[in-house]
């Protein structure tokens, strides 16, 4: 009888109230949820932006533009609609400011590799070797102070890294070695300094990343390697190490990565000389170098030679993004787990 | 002794030693990690020497060494940081909250979260090369030959917002935004991550909605974390460069944003607030480059003094982090 009369009650005002607050409760919630959603998507319009200009700049224009008086200028046509790609593949001088154009991206490429082995040569060893240092011999209180310190390196702007080169490594490092010991000229502006500093400043990223994973292995492992009668190098390089190695390599190839985009460092001190040369000692360009220059110049827009740096800046998206997603691929495919 | 005995006493000594001198390597390695460090500031410091005094700081940028100052960088970096920071808080907030509390693990998240770090990855002078196309240009849509100004009447003052952008400060601080946006949200996405679900699960059951939940719990204990994520990715852009060449930023000013170089001038004169946004600009990093290009020894003085400048900002960026990690480290027991 009770249980009847109560499911016959009619719905009271207090319910109905609640329903209607709680309608409104759930259209606010849906809203916030379609704001903060928007806010995510801003991530992957970015993404879509840096595409979609270099593409209409450097492949195909689609964008209506009005063409200028000017028939030489031919301002709505991309970079590669006036160039062939086999040309910016294979051609051997980059000369987009200069009357006689060329346009090889190989002079570019060669003083962004130049640099970044450069600096791998110097950050790779270094950092690694930290990395060993502070996860395998150094106390925890000796860590919990120099790693802290050494990521200092990494947030250093770059700009001063640039001053540091030109105005110390050059004169006070390299000139004294090369030029008054060994007889062999260096120039004010060179590859060697830019990439010295460029090496200095990827250490951290190094150190950082590859300390994280090697701690990540698991202390038993390093234990059986002792009990068994192995010295502290030996559960190093031979345990820790290559346990680790998936990491350590993705930090590599991360930092590589930062080397090959660095910008202002490489633009101050390595001069702008876009050739091919295997002289470090040399001035050369770099891609973002270029980039730079010419931005700070006053390449008429539309032109082909402000055209020329959405190629170039296509160029070094690309050659980042692959190293990126290679070294995303290390990191997940050969992680070892441990449980 | 056996032969055998004696051959291995000698090859665990040599094994001993091998061990101690690898220790040695890497020792070393670390400490001329830290030397770098030392000798950079040093040098840096050095040549500042002498040049670092209050004309340096109130003085505009001049041809004659002894007459330049920062103030023009000084006040063109506040102004970008500021707008920076009014961008990306709340996108980067809000885009790690969506992704953390609200997405399913579909197709569509993935994406996002894929791409924001491969995102974080990008050479920032390829932001500039967009901030430059679609904000500086806003892609072509709108020629700069028939530009215009949308102007807008706010009681104390007009504001002028020209049409397209041109190279002014707020592109700048657009690009610098989109470039730390995926930092923040990173930082974001982990200090949030960091938030114990039961303490979602009380609030529901209690009969929060999502929202409430996220506003009044979730929020309140990631906000150190987030709050050092974002002051760390904003000393970033404090120090970024090429993307502002590329934006457009000024090598020589001799004024400020909307020539207000004095914090008093915002009061007596609010036009020059409005101005400011869509004025050139310059910034501390662009006024270093300068100087270091100018061929005059002095300026080289000048450009370590400005160095000098940015690293004690960084620093004391970094130390306002680095406190308030500590400090909500030792607040929070769950």
């Amino acid at each position: 009888m009770s249980t009847a009369s109560a499911s016959d009650m009619p719905l009271s005002e207090a319910t109905t109230s609640l329903r209607r607050s709680a309608s409104f409760t759930r259209l606010k919630e849906s809203g916030i949820r379609s704001l903060l959603f928007l806010c995510a998507a801003v991530s992957i319009l970015t993404t879509l932006g840096i595409v979609a200009i270099l593409f209409s700049n450097a492949i195909y224009d689609v964008s209506p533009r009005q063409v200028g008086p000017d028939t030489l200028v031919r301002p709505n046509e991309a970079f590669f609609q006036q160039v062939s790609v086999t040309e910016f593949v294979t051609e051997t001088r980059w000369t987009p400011g200069y009357t006689e154009k060329h346009f090889g991206i190989m002079p570019l490429v060669c003083g962004t590799l130049m640099i970044a082995g450069i600096a791998a040569l110097i950050g790779l060893p270094i950092g690694l070797c930290s990395a060993i240092y502070l996860s395998e011999y150094a106390a925890p209180r000796t860590r919990a102070i120099i790693k802290p310190v050494l990521e200092i390196l990494a947030g250093i702007p770059t700009v001063v890294y640039g001053y540091f080169a030109l105005v110390f490594v050059t004169p006070y490092v390299l000139k004294p070695i090369f030029q008054d010991l060994l007889g062999i000229e260096v120039g004010v502006f060179n590859a060697a300094s830019a990439g010295i500093v460029v090496g200095i400043m990827i250490i951290p990223m190094i150190s950082s990343l590859s300390e994280d994973v090697l701690r990540s292995v698991p202390r038993s492992l390093r234990e059986a390697a002792y009990a068994l009668g192995s010295t502290r190098v030996d559960v190093s390089t031979r345990i820790v190490v290559p346990a680790a190695l998936s990491g350590i390599i993705a930090s590599f190839l991360l930092a590589i990565s930062r080397a090959i985009g660095e910008t202002m460092a490489v633009t101050i001190a390595a001069g702008q000389t876009a050739i091919v040369t295997a002289d470090p000692l040399g001035s050369v360009a770099t891609m973002t170098s270029y980039i730079v220059n010419v931005s700070k110049g006053d390449a008429v827009i539309g032109s082909i030679e402000e055209k020329s740096i959405y190629a170039v800046g296509l160029t070094l998206f690309l050659m980042t993004l692959v190293m990126n997603i290679i070294s995303q691929f290390v990191l997940r495919r050969f992680r070892e787990v441990y449980n | 002794m056996s032969d055998q005995e004696i051959e291995y006493a000698a090859l665990l000594k040599r094994r001993h030693r091998i061990s101690t001198c690898f220790e040695w390597v890497c020792r070393i390695a670390t400490i001329s990690a830290l030397l770098f460090l030392a000798v950079l500031l040093a040098g840096v410091t050095w040549q500042a020497w002498g040049w670092l005094d209050t004309q340096f700081l109130t003085g505009f940028d001049s041809r004659r060494p002894a007459k330049a100052g920062l103030l023009a960088g000084l006040w063109g970096t506040s102004w970008l940081i500021f707008f920076t920071a009014t961008f990306t808080v709340p996108i980067g907030v809000g885009a790690a909250l969506y992704l953390e509390e609200y997405a399913t693990d579909n197709r569509l998240t993935r994406l996002i979260k894929l791409n924001l770090s491969n995102l974080a990855g990008v050479p920032s002078i390829v932001y500039g090369m967009l901030g430059v196309t679609a904000f500086v240009r806003m892609f072509g849509m709108i020629s700069a030959a028939d530009g215009w100004t949308m102007a807008i009447s706010l009681g104390f003052g007009t504001l002028e917002i020209p049409l397209p952008l041109g190279r002014c400060l707020l592109a700048g601080s657009f690009t610098l935004s989109l470039l730390i946006l995926p930092v923040v949200i990173i930082a974001s996405q982990e200090a949030l991550r960091a938030v114990p679900p039961s303490i979602r699960h009380a609030s529901y059951a209690l009969g929060a909605t999502e929202w409430q939940t996220i506003r009044h719990q979730v929020l309140p204990a990631a906000v150190p974390g987030i709050a050092t994520g974002i002051i760390l990715a904003l000393s970033r852009a404090m120090g970024e460069t090429a993307p502002l060449i590329v934006v457009g930023a000024m090598s020589y000013v001799a004024f400020a944003p909307g020539n207000l170089d004095t914090p008093i001038g915002a009061v007596q004169d609010p036009q020059r607030v409005l101005d400011a946004p869509f004025d050139v600009f310059t910034s501390i990093t662009i006024q270093i480059t300068n100087w270091i290009e100018q061929p005059k020894e002095e300026f080289q003085n000048l450009a370590a003094a400005g160095s000098l400048v940015l690293l004690t900002l960084l620093i004391v960026f970094n130390a306002t982090a680095i406190v308030i990690r500590n400090r909500a480290q030792k607040k929070i027991t769950w």
